[in-house]
């Protein structure tokens, strides 16, 4: 069987699984996985730039609060329905990634860590100062009745559960296409050795800022999605907090595979989960494990995966 | 007719002139041997025509084309391949996906007979940094011919060769001859002799001689400069 058709199977796979556990799962879990496969799209977007392309940002928690604001001030004040508020909120992060990586990609390293920091604390800062309307760290809450897309009611379990799916599946399928494509292998040609892929011919500026584009977008989509399916909008979303979370389910899941941010966010979430239930100190018990996870899986739990058994994982 | 030809190429660093004021001109087709002591400048000339490092004063034209103010990539999307002195192979990646960016195509068949050109077609899909460094050596080759280039610089390419794996490079370049235009920095001169057809020593940044091997075996001043210490 061709890679191709292994790696059609795989994604194809993931998603009629995941359909399917929307029907089979007890309301908590589905709950859960509704969140889960939001938060993946963000990682899956955060996968783009970190995990194929080698470049670490510490600000990506303004794409998503870009995606999540662009829709919510729409809907809240400006009375928009859902869908073009959706494709607002898209735009929005789209437009500020744009503009953040023609002033970050001017540095590298350490410099490009910083200073997509820099950018995102001054996001979030702008967000507590235009407190008028976003109510800052209380944020606001997006109504029922407005969160519904052609009469179907995303508030309803199974309907929030589906629309998370969709939304998870077409980032899923964009990096698994684009990782394929040529593009793809040019990123993971900068993250591997920049000035050998200058000099084999490739741009590698333009490259990079495709990449933190569609990484941006991906993730305000997220972002958008987060705010539409769970109707909050909050100013701890822009936080250092959520730009360091899709670092932490990216390095958890495996860096560089189109699963892995799934995988690394289903594992820190149940992980939590699981562990609150036993001690109050969970976070502990969380640390523990993830220090374990990088002592003995340091490429991740997919990264293990493809090193040992699957070496065609995509 | 000339491919490639600098005029006046100079790079200064600091107060240092690491290249002085090269007049160079490389017919199409030609195999030409850049030799000359350490520190020399050779490495920082073919850096200045493949646009690796900038150049401080003169000018670069390839192809008809004056490149001096084109970045590097824009150079190899003309037709330069550039291997380079330290090996930058992609380590993490199998010598096919190698030679697939290398070519620009995935296309297995022309991935295993640009391997097979070096004899590592039967490796194709192992992790490059498991390699010898010799194997690494000839991959890197591999990537700079799977490129069909107009002009190949090859910076050193036998260092750390086995003498075995030295004359499969020799038939290599030979089997170029006509179709590729060859600028080669090397300092094993039996490599030198058995392939250039024309020679230029530099030395101290500036072109002491150019001629055929036989001229440039006979001129007293490179061996004084060069091939005396050899």
């Amino acid at each position: 069987m061709s890679i191709d058709r292994r790696s059609l199977l795989l994604h194809g796979g993931l998603i009629a699984l995941l359909f399917a556990l929307g029907f089979l799962l007890p309301t908590y879990h589905q709950g859960n996985l509704a969140r889960i496969m939001v938060l993946a799209t963000y990682a899956v977007g955060y996968n783009v730039l970190f995990g194929y392309t080698g470049l670490l940002s510490l600000g990506h928690a303004m794409f998503f609060a870009a995606g999540m604001y662009g829709l919510g001030l729409t809907m809240h004040h400006g009375g928009l329905s859902a869908i073009p508020a959706f494709a607002l909120g898209i735009l929005c992060a789209a437009a500020l990634s744009t503009v953040v990586a023609l002033l970050a990609l001017r540095t590298i390293g350490v410099a490009f860590m910083i200073v997509t920091l820099m950018f995102s604390q001054a996001s979030f800062l702008a967000i507590l100062y235009a407190g008028d309307w976003t109510r800052g760290d209380e944020g606001f809450v997006i109504t029922q009745s407005a969160r519904q897309i052609a009469g179907i009611d995303l508030t309803d379990p199974l309907a929030r559960y589906m629309a998370a799916l969709l939304i998870f599946a077409v980032a899923l399928l964009i990096t698994a296409r684009m990782m394929h494509a040529s593009f793809g292998h040019v990123l993971v040609g900068v993250r591997e050795n920049e000035e050998r892929t200058r000099m084999l011919g490739y741009d590698v500026y333009r490259h990079k800022l495709a990449a933190v584009i569609i990484s941006g977008t991906i993730s305000g989509a997220a972002g958008a999605a987060y705010a539409l399916l769970f109707g909050y909008v909050g100013a701890t979303f822009a936080s250092v907090q959520y730009s360091i979370f899709p670092l932490l389910w990216v390095l958890l899941g495996g860096a560089g595979t189109t699963i892995g941010p799934l995988v690394g966010v289903i594992f820190m979430f149940y992980l939590i989960d699981y562990s609150s239930g036993l001690t109050n100190a969970y976070m502990l018990i969380a640390g523990i494990v993830l220090v374990l996870l990088t002592l003995f899986a340091r490429t991740g739990l997919m990264g293990e995966v493809r090193k040992r058994w699957v070496a065609w994982l995509p | 007719m000339i491919l490639l030809e600098t005029r006046d190429l100079t790079r200064i660093y600091g107060g240092l002139t690491a290249v002085n004021g090269v007049d160079f001109k490389l017919p199409r087709g030609q195999i030409h041997a850049l030799i000359g002591p350490n520190g020399a400048g050779k490495s920082t000339f073919v850096g200045m025509v493949s646009g690796r490092i900038p150049a401080s004063r003169g000018e670069v034209w390839f192809n008809g084309q004056n490149v001096t103010q084109l970045p590097a990539h824009k150079r190899i999307q003309a037709g330069m391949a550039y291997t380079f002195q330290i090996t930058a192979v992609y380590a993490n990646l199998s010598l096919a996906d190698n030679i697939a960016l290398a070519q620009r195509s995935r296309d297995r068949t022309r991935i295993l007979a640009a391997l097979d050109r070096v004899g590592l077609a039967d490796r194709a899909d192992q992790t490059t940094g498991d390699l010898s460094y010799g194997h690494q050596r000839l991959l890197e080759i591999a990537m700079g011919v799977a490129q069909a280039p107009r002009l190949l610089i090859l910076d050193e390419p036998t260092q750390g060769l086995a003498e075995s794996e030295i004359e499969g490079f020799n038939a290599l370049i030979r089997s170029l001859a006509g179709e590729t235009t060859i600028l080669l920095i090397e300092h094993n001169m039996n490599v030198v002799m058995a392939l250039a057809e024309r020679i230029t020593v530099l030395e101290t940044g500036e072109i002491l001689a150019t001629g055929t091997p036989e001229e440039i075996h006979a001129n007293a001043a490179v061996q004084e400069a060069y091939l005396g210490h050899v």
